[in-house]
């Protein structure tokens, strides 16, 4: 330990001796490890607003949609008809013991008149379960009940986008709104949820009671359809099983056999995650691979510069030898000062790395992520460069020839 | 008195490409403890040669050398790096200092390599830089140093250890006749207090100051004979 905090001293010393050279050569490794930090920060924060924008939607959520049906022998496409009802939710509710929760939901859009102010915006009929189901608690007011939805009741939910444009600053709660000219009791206000992984503004939307919407409002062929069935699992792990078994049940229900094709389609949103998550993964370790890349540049230029060093210092090099230095401690000399000048490079540089994430997180707004990980192992890479390039001008400097060196001008 | 230094016919071959150079042909003699002895001859001669192997940076290619009773030719390099640290103290012709290093601290180098803690060392620095009449220049610079004062400093690093023997190579051939005298007058009190100094020299005047001359020519030892040490200065006191 203590030849090892004496080649810490000596190193210290030499590198103090030539400083501007010292920070040119650890120039490298800082460019090498503020560029690692600096991506891997940007990447993975741009992972984290995809999944973060991916889980807005709701956790271990199964959609349920009408599938295409043929009509005079023409099929239509996937979606387009109306084959579930609100009777299948409950269904599918009572009967998969992996579902917690059916949300059905049917949709349409409108204009929505408070006073001298209005606003087109999208209706959703729904049921109370749906905030569960999407995991989107109400900052004021209440929830839609059951009995708003059983009695078909003309109260309303409304999104922030929604209430911002229609109340500005002022409580929209128990005020009456008119939407496609009915009159509505606002008696809850959602939570702010923002973008949809696709972009749309989630918070523009106005919940109303199912019934009431499937009655009042998006006037339907099939009056009591609905155009969704959200179905959450009771966990990840049932997800795949939840599928199924809403698969069995609804094959049973719609008569699904050699005579009737399946008029329905299951999609399991965490695929979209884990697709999505996947991409940006990709992506970091992309920047990541990149930003390295300067860091092996960087330590050749370590190399390179103890070679200088070893060669300048040959005479020195031969005093130590002839007073009794063994090879080992040559060695350990070089190779110290050479790790010394890569940690501390790595040191300014990851400082320099999270600035400059930060920078970019404030101006482009797009969230940087500093993990513990990341900066333990851009340390430890930068000491391993240090290590690494250190060697070899190290083990030259040790097997230097005494007598020469000591000869050596 | 025992012998701290015998060589057995010593030889030293080196490869020059496909010339063979033989630079020691076998050369056989001893040192005992307490001696002053001057290798002289001219360049070529084999001096150089003999003082590397003396010193333990070299290996001799046939022969027989050992040092204080231990026969060097069979040490690894580790061992050698430790007899040149506990057994030998050098000097050199250019001081050989570390640059923009304190005096103690080049003093220190020996037994920094020693292993011996800090504390120990500077007390021990500063004791071998008193009997080289340093005292109060510990922590100048070499480059703030005169050529004798450099000198001093290096054979302070030389003593620091407790050396069975000290080996200057051309110790005044960097410095003009005045401290020449001085630092002569130095190796000459640190003998008369029991030292072993081996110095390689081709000036007669330096080597009136010892009590032995082995001469080298070609590669053999040509002459051994002993010599009234010149005194220099007042005897044995602090030169000026």
């Amino acid at each position: 330990m203590s030849t090892f905090l004496q080649s810490l001293l000596i190193a210290v010393r030499a590198l103090r001796v030539n400083k501007m050279r010292a920070l040119l050569t650890m120039l490298g490794i800082i460019i090498g490890i503020a560029a690692v930090i600096a991506m891997v920060a940007i990447g993975a924060g741009a992972s984290k607003m995809i999944s973060d924008q991916i889980s807005s939607i709701g956790s271990n959520l199964l959609l349920v949609i009408p599938g295409s049906i043929t009509s005079g022998g023409m099929r239509t496409g996937s979606g387009s008809t109306q084959t579930l009802t609100y009777d299948d939710a409950k269904a599918i509710k009572a009967e998969c013991p992996s579902v917690a929760e059916a949300a059905p939901t049917v949709r349409g859009s409108g204009q929505v008149v408070y006073g001298n102010q209005n606003w087109s915006t999208v209706l959703n009929g729904v049921t109370p379960e749906m905030l569960t189901v999407r995991d989107w608690p109400v900052v004021a007011g209440r929830n839609l009940s059951q009995s708003d939805v059983d009695g078909a009741a003309k109260n309303c939910l409304l999104g922030q986008t929604v209430a911002d444009n229609l109340f500005g600053a002022s409580d929209p709660i128990g005020k009456i709104v008119r939407i496609r000219k009915i009159p509505f009791t606002v008696v809850g206000l959602l939570a702010r949820k923002g973008q949809s992984p696709q972009g749309q503004d989630q918070d523009d939307v106005i919940y109303l009671p199912l019934r009431t919407a499937q009655r009042k409002l998006i006037g339907s062929q099939f009056p009591d359809t609905v155009g969704a069935i959200l179905v959450q699992a009771k966990s990840s792990e049932v997800l795949e099983k939840a599928e199924e078994e809403v698969t069995a049940l609804l094959n049973q229900r719609h008569r699904v056999g050699p005579s009737r094709e399946v008029d329905y389609t299951v999609r399991n949103l965490s695929e979209i995650l884990a697709v999505a998550e996947q991409s940006s993964k990709v992506m970091s370790l992309l920047l990541g691979a990149v930003a390295s890349i300067s860091l092996v540049v960087g330590g050749i230029g370590i190399m390179n510069i103890m070679l200088v060093s070893v060669t300048e210092r040959t005479r020195e090099i031969g005093i130590r030898v002839a007073i009794g230095a063994k090879k080992r401690d040559i060695l350990l000399q070089f190779l110290t000062e050479a790790v010394l000048l890569t940690t501390l490079g790595g040191i300014i540089g990851m400082i320099v790395g999270i600035v400059g994430a930060k920078l970019v997180a404030s101006l482009v707004g797009w969230p940087t992520l500093v993990s513990p990980q990341t900066i333990v192992i851009a340390f430890a890479f930068s000491a391993g460069v240090g290590v690494f390039f250190g060697f070899y001008p190290a083990r030259k400097a040790a097997s230097l020839n005494p007598i020469e060196a000591l000869r050596y001008e | 008195m025992g012998e701290v230094v015998a060589l057995d016919k010593v030889a030293k071959v080196y490869a020059m490409g496909e010339e063979r150079v033989e630079a020691l042909k076998g050369v056989s003699f001893s040192v005992q403890k307490g001696e002053f002895v001057a290798i002289m001859g001219a360049s070529g001669s084999g001096k150089s040669t003999c003082m590397n192997i003396l010193g333990c940076l070299d290996v001799p290619s046939r022969g027989v050398y050992c040092l204080d009773g231990v026969n060097v030719g069979e040490l690894s390099a580790n061992q050698l790096a430790e007899i040149r640290n506990r057994k030998l103290g050098f000097v050199f012709q250019g001081f050989n200092l570390l640059a923009r290093t304190t005096a103690r601290e080049n003093v220190e180098l020996p037994l920094v390599y020693a292993g011996v803690p800090a504390a120990l060392r500077r007390a021990r620095a500063l004791a071998a830089l008193e009997r080289v009449g340093l005292s109060g220049r510990e922590n100048h610079y070499s480059n703030q140093l005169s050529g004798g004062q450099q000198q001093r400093v290096a054979i302070a690093r030389a003593l620091v250890n407790e050396p069975a023997i000290i080996l200057a190579d051309e110790p005044t051939g960097n410095l003009d006749s005045r401290t020449t005298v001085e630092i002569m007058t130095i190796f000459q009190r640190l003998n008369r207090q029991g030292i072993t100094v081996i110095m390689v020299t081709h000036e007669p005047e330096v080597a009136a100051f010892t009590s032995r001359h082995i001469l080298f020519r070609d590669g053999e030892l040509l002459s051994d004979t002993p010599n009234l040490p010149k005194a220099a200065a007042t005897d044995g006191e602090e030169a000026p």
